[in-house]
């Protein structure tokens, strides 16, 4: 139904890599966060990969630089409908780590978990092959705190809340469990080309 | 410092809330409090009550099929029959110019909700929330029902914005008793100038959930004025919006 006396502003033809209901933010990007802003020393964070796994690790700040590095260049949509196209992060692919650790057999789901008790799960396929990582660099610069520094976990083809700020932890699972957002009414995948915004989606 | 336990009030968050499908409302009162600002009273159709601080989203669609679609804060109370939305009028603002402008009694907009099971306030335990500017809107709705429910003396209020027609309605929280703080001009025997702690400080109390709402600078600070005052930074929910930097 159209809404009577709306036409939109003047409008170029739609940018592909903008799924639907998303917004082009330009260089600006939006800082949403629902919990105080924790500040975390490097040398005090560290992360862990546990649950179904062959072998719980722990890494600190300096083990985790050591590993391979890893850069994401693409965009970035949050489920406030804005998107941030064409920016770059680096850190380590979750892969990496996973390899490491060794996921067992029956690990179906991950719930990560950040330093303020955030939560966000996801299905252990959405993170592995190329599509996750936890990084501390964002367009070449040390990630703002206010935008999940020092590491941030970066799951970029779903809605941004899953992509867990000041993140300490990713426990495997056999099934799913809820995080922080996806307890509060919101899509427990959340692709943003699906608009799965909300429960039901 | 690895595997750290979840805060209990973010585990606590949920109950599993469900957000409604989109649907037509209609347009009942659109009122102009400044020019920065357009109040919309709308009648939603099986409606889903909603609580304080959550919000709905408005779906806009032009004759060829353009969708423009925003968040606004619920500012009425759960027991008012109408909706009520405070939009604040965006320079160039595609969707709030168009609400502030078109949009009259009668008409008919596209609408979902209520969003957001966090950032809310049911009534039953003590609370101190700190707004700024349209972050001011759902400690609106906090405030009516409070009011509505008889539960004044659990919420405490707090205010800023730059000037008067930046805050949306001063008269509800002066009258309530809300520090109201403006930062570009006197107001009520107020020198102009930002929040100060000693203005926070009586409004806290231990065992209360502190809200934060505004733009993302005015967050920081005013989230920092509560961690500073004594509030746990695990009691603060916030809600924040806008670019950073």
């Amino acid at each position: 139904m159209a809404t009577r006396g709306f036409v939109g502003r003047r409008r170029t033809e739609r940018d592909p890599r903008l799924p639907p209901g998303q917004y082009d933010t330009g260089t600006d990007w939006p800082v949403l966060t629902a919990e105080a802003t924790p500040r975390i020393a490097p040398e005090n964070w560290s992360f862990t990969l546990n649950g179904l796994v062959a072998t719980p690790t722990t890494w600190t700040w300096d083990e985790v630089h050591a590993l391979p590095a890893s850069r994401y260049d693409g965009d970035i949509h949050c489920v406030t409908t804005w998107s941030l196209l064409g920016t770059s992060f680096e850190g380590v692919s979750l892969d990496t780590l996973l390899d490491i650790a060794g996921p067992s057999p029956q690990a179906t789901h991950i719930l990560a978990r950040a330093k303020t008790g955030y939560t966000t799960n996801l299905p252990l396929e959405h993170v592995t092959g190329g599509k996750a990582w936890l990084v501390w660099t964002h367009e070449g610069r040390p990630l703002p705190v206010d935008h999940g520094g020092p590491v941030r976990l970066l799951v970029p083809h779903l809605y941004f809340w899953k992509s867990a700020k000041w993140v300490t932890s990713i426990t495997l699972l056999d099934h799913e469990e809820q995080g922080f957002w996806e307890r509060n009414g919101y899509h427990d995948l959340g692709d943003p080309w699906r608009e799965q915004r909300y429960t039901g989606d | 410092m690895t595997d750290e336990p979840l805060h209990p009030r973010l585990l606590a968050a949920g109950p599993h809330v469900g957000t409604g499908a989109w649907r037509t409302a209609t347009v009942v009162e659109v009122v102009h409090p400044s020019p920065r600002a357009v109040i919309l009273r709308l009648r939603v159709p099986d409606r889903i009550d909603h609580l304080p601080g959550q919000h709905y989203a408005v779906r806009l669609t032009a004759e060829d099929g353009y969708v423009a679609q925003r968040s606004y804060s619920v500012a009425s109370a759960p027991a008012d029959p109408l909706l009520e939305l405070w939009v604040e009028r965006l320079v160039d603002g595609e969707v709030s110019g168009f609400l502030a402008e078109v949009v009259e009694p009668g008409d008919e907009l596209v609408i979902r909700g209520p969003i957001g099971g966090w950032f809310v306030w049911d009534g039953m335990t003590p609370a101190v929330a700190v707004g700024g500017g349209s972050g001011a809107v759902p400690l609106l709705a906090m405030l009516r029902h409070a009011q509505a429910v008889g539960a004044t003396d659990r919420l405490r209020l707090a205010v800023a914005a730059r000037t008067l027609d930046d805050l949306p309605f001063p008269d509800e929280f002066a009258a309530a008793g809300a520090v109201v703080a403006l930062s570009r001009t006197d107001y009520e025997g107020r020198p102009a100038g930002h929040l100060t702690a000693a203005e926070v400080a009586p409004l806290l109390r231990p065992d209360a959930t502190g809200f934060v709402c505004g733009s993302t600078p005015f967050a920081e600070f005013a989230t920092q004025l509560l961690v500073d005052g004594g509030l746990p930074a695990a009691a603060l929910r916030v809600e924040r919006f806008g670019p950073s930097g």
